[in-house]
């Protein structure tokens, strides 16, 4: 699509919306204060928060913090200064903010928290809106208890970061979801770091220790970078990953997609990059109506497989910085 | 001075031995209420190891200090300023982002109720500075200050925590002519209070300008101690120096060399700060003596010539050809050496075996892909090794397994490996014992009559005139004579180097 | 030449502890040194050992030269993930694969060059100096990538990391030439005795009319190229460019095989062989507590266990007391 017409689609979009549902936030300042671009899912989330603003004719302010939480409060002063009519943050910690978000509710601006929790009082933001990591783990779990049925399988997990809490909530849900289901144990769990590399040599590791892999029915990894680097282990050691191997993993980036193209991969659960869409709904609905939202917004973690149009999927995601 | 009075503090046939070597041996030595005793001696001759005996920082093994005719054991620094003894290095060691008034009073702070009393310290700073005639702001940080005012308030810190003996290491070293007058007006208003005032310094005219009495060290002993205004510059060099005017045996008969074609000459060479531009040509088989004080600018004329330090003007051509030397690179490429003085920082490879060491120099002249391989090393190393007589368990040891002469041998035989046109050596037999010492004095001997140009640096007047054709003389960054034939003597030295316009002096090079 | 005592050479203690790491290995898993032909290619535990431990042997041989001159090069990780930046997007942007391979191995040349030209003629300390790429670097390789994985299906790229010769993983036989080029480039001219001399006495070596500054501009740029060829391997081994990972902290294990193999942190004598050696102890660790089936949290544990058992039996001390004892023995 050329830009020219990507950019009359997005105005005859805006234009469409902001005069039917969200009247109240066309033409307010919204200040974005986001942690940085660390991944690929980051960058997604920072275009997707940027296309829905522009939607909906919300004049947003975006300040990247560069992974540090003083820029992020210098960020929230700076927004509490020019009066926006509200402040999204996707806070780089946890803790730290209680002065910063007082300062903004004595400003009556609404603070609203995208995809991290903080340990601050909840009446210091309007909201938060984030996925349900336990219940990402639980999904992927459901969908391979579902698909093997009653065949015994051995699985083998690629664990995030040791301590991060995407690995032990993944972990966990997973976990749940294959309890009283004794057809399905979990006989491998090593940490990949999240990462393609560490994936690869991870599973390398495993098939090795699993009789060449020939004992291994699954793999489940905590996300989809390392699926991505499995998949390719898988190869090397001459199995057919998403066949001789099931492959389940987190997260929905483009590159798994492209890999249920190919039949690489099985089923992966979107942790989805657009957590403004739903805190803009939200916020509008206080604006106007007063309503205040729920204080956790939780996104949908929908599951994919490649009946679910792979080709189509890819191709929405891949111009999105992921 | 008091006349015939008492000695404050009295340092009694003091041996002190570091290993085997005996750094101060048998050392009498004292200073009167009233007086600036002058301590003078090259490197290593013994003088900080005194100090540092009379200040408490080491214990002598043997002989005593006295303190006001009483036997005293200071256990450290802080115990002597206790008893009266402070010490003002040359390097300020105060703190220079504190004000001037907290650096005087720093550890002892007037205080009540345990508060500083700021106001009281800086009345009190004021009217301490004013008793040295320095009248600044003394709220101000002490680094914002010159090092001669920086030095006074660390004299004042140190006589307001003594007292009765001040010890002054080369103070005057970084400072120009007025601050040194400044210095000097210091010292003497503090000699008029009755202390006692020890000053170490290289500079003899200030030796002269500001003492009452001097004590000369070398190797360890004790020369003498004169009264200042008894004796003439000449006579304090020729101490330090070691040369007995009684043993002149004037040109030992090596003068007759001067024939052979020019194989280095130096015109003009100079660097801003570090050698006025001088000029000299050394002949095939010719050995130039250096002769000069410690900071004369001996060390530093060598570095330009060897291009450790780029010389601002001048040529230098080697064979009659104009070669640019602006690193020691090139000049080994030009087929210079030197040994340095300091073997251990600029010499020797310590890990490196006695092979390696002697084999580098040709090594680094032949070029990274010209290698010399095990067998062509072993054969070098071998010949020097042999021809030099280095005493070495095998070659392929750690070099820093070595004796100092045998390690010096080995830094002669690197150059001699790359068959220079010219060598230089920096006090070459510096720091070695007796036996290994002698045959150093051999090996230059033997380099002149094999046709080799020599410049040989040495305090060792003895040694120099042995040896040399020629002798040039520095003195304060300058070359100011050139002796040859009957002049090379210790007496003509002698007066050249202290500026004695008495002495013969043949010939005056340079700006 | 130098005559090798084989013997001696195989008591040293790099070679004992990676044969007690290998050992334990094969004990925690029987089939470790099963070695079977898969697609043509040699497949089995022991090749993971070298293929996986070839990106860090590969920064430890440039790491190996910048130590023993007394220096140390943080840079590298950032270098890799540099280089495998600039060749991804490269081919991706549709240039051919040669330009991309050549692109990032100049790169890597220029980022050691800049390292170089820092400690050398602007005097900073290598530490400081390579931190300034360290740091830097990442965010260079993350502006050539967007922030995002930079994945490609270019086949040469895919062949640096993951193809294979005569059944021997590529970056096994690019970590081999490297090592066995770079060991013999520095035994046979100059070039070692050079930087040794150096390392030992930089003073003393500028009085002996070595060049030091050409020669320390050319180790750390050599070491700049070994971290792109690394990056390079990385890359083509996951199919694209993660700015954000690639070479994370490995200038860390860098520095630490080039310890175990025997070089001092103080320069001068140094074996490029052994820092291979000292790789491959690391990657043997790394490799069994994967197949160990440890629970993940033991992972740094064990390893910084091992490496300081293997540091304390290389200190001299521990070595002088082995002598005694062995000598007591023989005695009685």
């Amino acid at each position: 699509m050329s830009i020219i017409k990507k950019l009359a689609l997005a105005a005859g979009v805006s234009a469409l919306l902001s005069s039917a549902a969200y009247a109240d936030l066309s033409g307010k300042v919204i200040g974005f204060s986001q942690i940085g671009s660390e991944s690929g899912w980051r960058a997604a989330e920072t275009s997707v928060t940027k296309s829905e603003a522009e939607k909906l004719g919300i004049d947003l302010k975006f300040a990247d913090a560069q992974q540090k939480q003083e820029n992020q409060i210098k960020a929230i002063r700076g927004f509490i200064a020019q009066g926006v009519a509200a402040i999204l943050v996707a806070p780089v910690v946890s803790t730290g903010w209680e002065e910063v978000l007082t300062e903004a509710k004595e400003a009556n601006i609404p603070v609203i928290l995208l995809d991290r929790g903080i340990d601050a009082p909840q009446d210091l933001y309007l909201t938060s809106v984030a996925s349900d990591q336990v219940k990402e783990g639980h999904v992927a779990g459901d969908w391979l208890v579902k698909t093997v049925a009653d065949k015994d399988c051995k699985i083998v997990e690629l664990q995030g970061t040791v301590g991060s809490s995407p690995a032990i909530n993944r972990k966990k849900g997973f976990e749940d979801a294959l309890a009283g289901h004794a057809n399905l144990s979990i006989i491998r769990s090593q940490t990949g770091d999240f990462t393609r590399a560490k994936g690869k040599e991870v599973m390398e590791g495993f098939l090795k220790a699993e009789d060449g892999g020939k004992g291994i029915c699954a793999v489940y990894a905590h996300n989809d970078d390392m699926a991505v680097g499995a998949i390719q282990a898988i190869k090397d050691a001459g199995l057919k990953p998403g066949t001789d191997i099931l492959v389940v993993s987190i997260d929905g980036v483009p590159d798994i997609f492209q890999a249920f193209v190919a039949g690489e991969a099985n089923a992966t659960v979107e942790l989805t990059p657009n957590m403004a869409g739903p805190a803009f709904a939200a916020l509008d609905a206080y604006l106007t109506a007063g309503t205040v939202p729920e204080k956790f917004i939780i996104t949908e973690s929908k599951l994919y497989t490649p009946a679910d149009d792979a080709q189509g999927e890819y191709d929405r995601r891949k111009g999105l910085g992921y | 001075m008091v006349e015939g009075a008492e000695p404050v503090v009295q340092a009694r046939g003091i041996v002190k031995i570091f290993g085997q070597h005996r750094a101060l041996d048998g050392v009498d030595f004292e200073v009167r209420p009233g007086e600036v005793h002058a301590l003078l001696g090259e490197n290593g001759a013994g003088k900080s190891t005194l100090i540092k005996i009379l200040t408490g920082a080491y214990q002598p093994d043997g002989g005593e200090v006295l303190l006001e005719g009483a036997p005293v054991r200071f256990s450290d620094p802080l115990d002597a300023q206790r008893h009266g003894i402070g010490t003002v290095y040359q390097e300020v060691n105060l703190l220079p982002n504190r004000s001037v008034a907290e650096n005087l009073f720093l550890g002892h702070q007037p205080t009540r109720f345990g508060i500083v009393q700021r106001k009281v310290i800086e009345a009190r700073a004021r009217d301490l500075l004013a008793g040295y005639g320095l009248e600044i702001d003394v709220k101000a940080e002490l680094g914002s200050y010159s090092v001669a005012v920086q030095q006074i308030v660390a004299i004042a810190r140190a006589v307001e925590l003594s007292g009765k003996v001040l010890v002054l290491d080369e103070p005057t070293a970084s400072l120009d002519r007025n601050e040194v007058a400044k210095m000097f007006e210091v010292v003497g208003r503090l000699k008029a209070r009755g202390l006692g005032i020890i000053f170490i310094t290289h500079f003899l005219d200030q030796v002269f300008e500001i003492a009452d009495r001097v004590t000369i060290l070398r190797n360890g002993r004790l020369i003498g101690t004169k009264v200042l205004s008894e004796v003439t510059a000449t006579d304090v060099v020729r101490m330090m120096l070691g040369k007995d005017l009684a043993f002149d045996h004037g040109g030992v008969g090596v003068a007759e060399a001067m024939q052979g074609p020019v194989r280095v000459e130096f015109k003009s060479l100079g660097r801003q700060g570090k050698v006025a531009p001088f000029s000299l040509a050394l002949h095939e088989g010719e050995v130039v003596g250096v002769a000069g004080l410690l900071g004369s600018g001996r060390t530093e004329m060598a570095r330009l010539m060897f291009g450790v330090d780029p010389a601002d003007c001048g040529e230098i051509s080697v064979g009659g050809r104009v070669v640019n030397i602006r690193n020691p690179a090139q000049a080994v490429a030009a087929g210079f050496g030197f040994c340095p003085e300091d073997r251990k920082l600029d010499g020797i490879f310590g890990d490196l075996s006695v092979r390696e060491n002697i084999i580098i120099a040709l090594q680094a002249k032949l070029g990274w892909f010209r290698a010399l391989n095990r067998d062509e090393q072993i054969e070098i190393a071998g010949n020097y090794a042999e021809a030099l007589d280095i005493r070495a368990a095998n070659h392929e040891m750690p070099v820093k397994l070595l004796s100092g002469g045998n390690q010096q041998k080995v830094i002669l035989a690197r150059w001699l490996a790359i068959d220079p046109n010219f060598l230089i050596l920096d006090e070459p037999t510096r720091g070695i014992d007796v036996g290994a010492h002698a045959e150093i004095v051999r090996t230059i001997n033997r380099l002149r009559e094999e046709g080799l140009a020599l410049l040989v640096i040495s305090s060792e007047l003895d040694e120099v005139v042995a040896y040399s054709n020629r002798i040039v003389v520095m003195r304060d960054r300058e070359m100011v004579a050139e002796l040859s034939g009957a002049d090379i003597a210790p007496s003509v030295i002698v007066a050249a180097i202290a500026d004695n316009p008495g002495a013969k002096v043949t010939a005056e090079v340079g700006a | 030449m130098r005559r090798i005592d084989w013997r001696g050479a195989l008591l040293r203690p790099q070679f004992m502890a990676l044969a007690a790491v290998l050992g334990i290995n094969w004990l925690l898993f029987p089939g470790f040194f099963d070695i079977t032909l898969q697609d043509g290619r040699l497949f089995g535990s022991v090749i993971d050992v070298l293929n996986r431990g070839a990106p860090v042997a590969i920064l430890a041989i440039g790491m190996t030269a910048v130590i023993a001159t007394k220096g140390v090069d943080l840079s590298v990780g950032a270098v890799m993930a540099i280089a495998g930046a600039v060749a991804a997007v490269l081919v991706t942007g549709g240039s051919s694969a040669i330009v991309a391979v050549g692109a990032a191995l100049l790169v890597g040349l220029l980022c050691g060059l800049w390292n170089g030209i820092l400690v050398t003629y602007l005097e900073i300390q290598p530490i400081i100096a390579t931190l300034v790429l360290m740091v830097a670097g990442r965010g260079l390789a993350q502006l050539v990538t967007e922030g995002s994985i930079v994945t490609f299906s270019d086949p040469v790229l895919i062949f640096i990391g993951t193809g294979s010769l005569f059944g021997m993983p590529m970056p096994i036989v690019i970590a081999a030439v490297l090592a066995i080029g770079a060991t013999l480039i520095v035994r046979k001219t100059a070039l070692g005795l050079l930087i040794e001399a150096v390392g030992v006495n930089r003073s003393a070596a500028r009085f002996s009319g070595i060049s030091s500054g050409l020669l320390l501009v050319v180790v750390y740029t050599f070491a700049g190229f070994c971290a792109a060829t690394s990056g390079l391997i990385v890359a083509g081994d996951i199919r694209g460019a993660d700015a954000n990972n690639a070479g994370l902290w490995l200038e860390l294990d860098a520095i630490l095989a080039v310890v175990i193999g025997g070089t001092s942190l103080l320069g001068g004598r140094f074996s490029i062989p052994m820092s291979v050696v000292g790789a491959l102890i690391i990657q043997a660790m790394n490799t069994g507590i994967l197949i160990s089936g440890f629970s993940p949290e033991f992972n740094l544990v064990v390893k910084s266990g091992v490496i300081i058992l293997i540091l304390v039996l290389q200190a001299p001390m521990t070595s002088q007391w082995l002598r005694k004892r062995m000598s007591e023995g023989k005695a009685q």
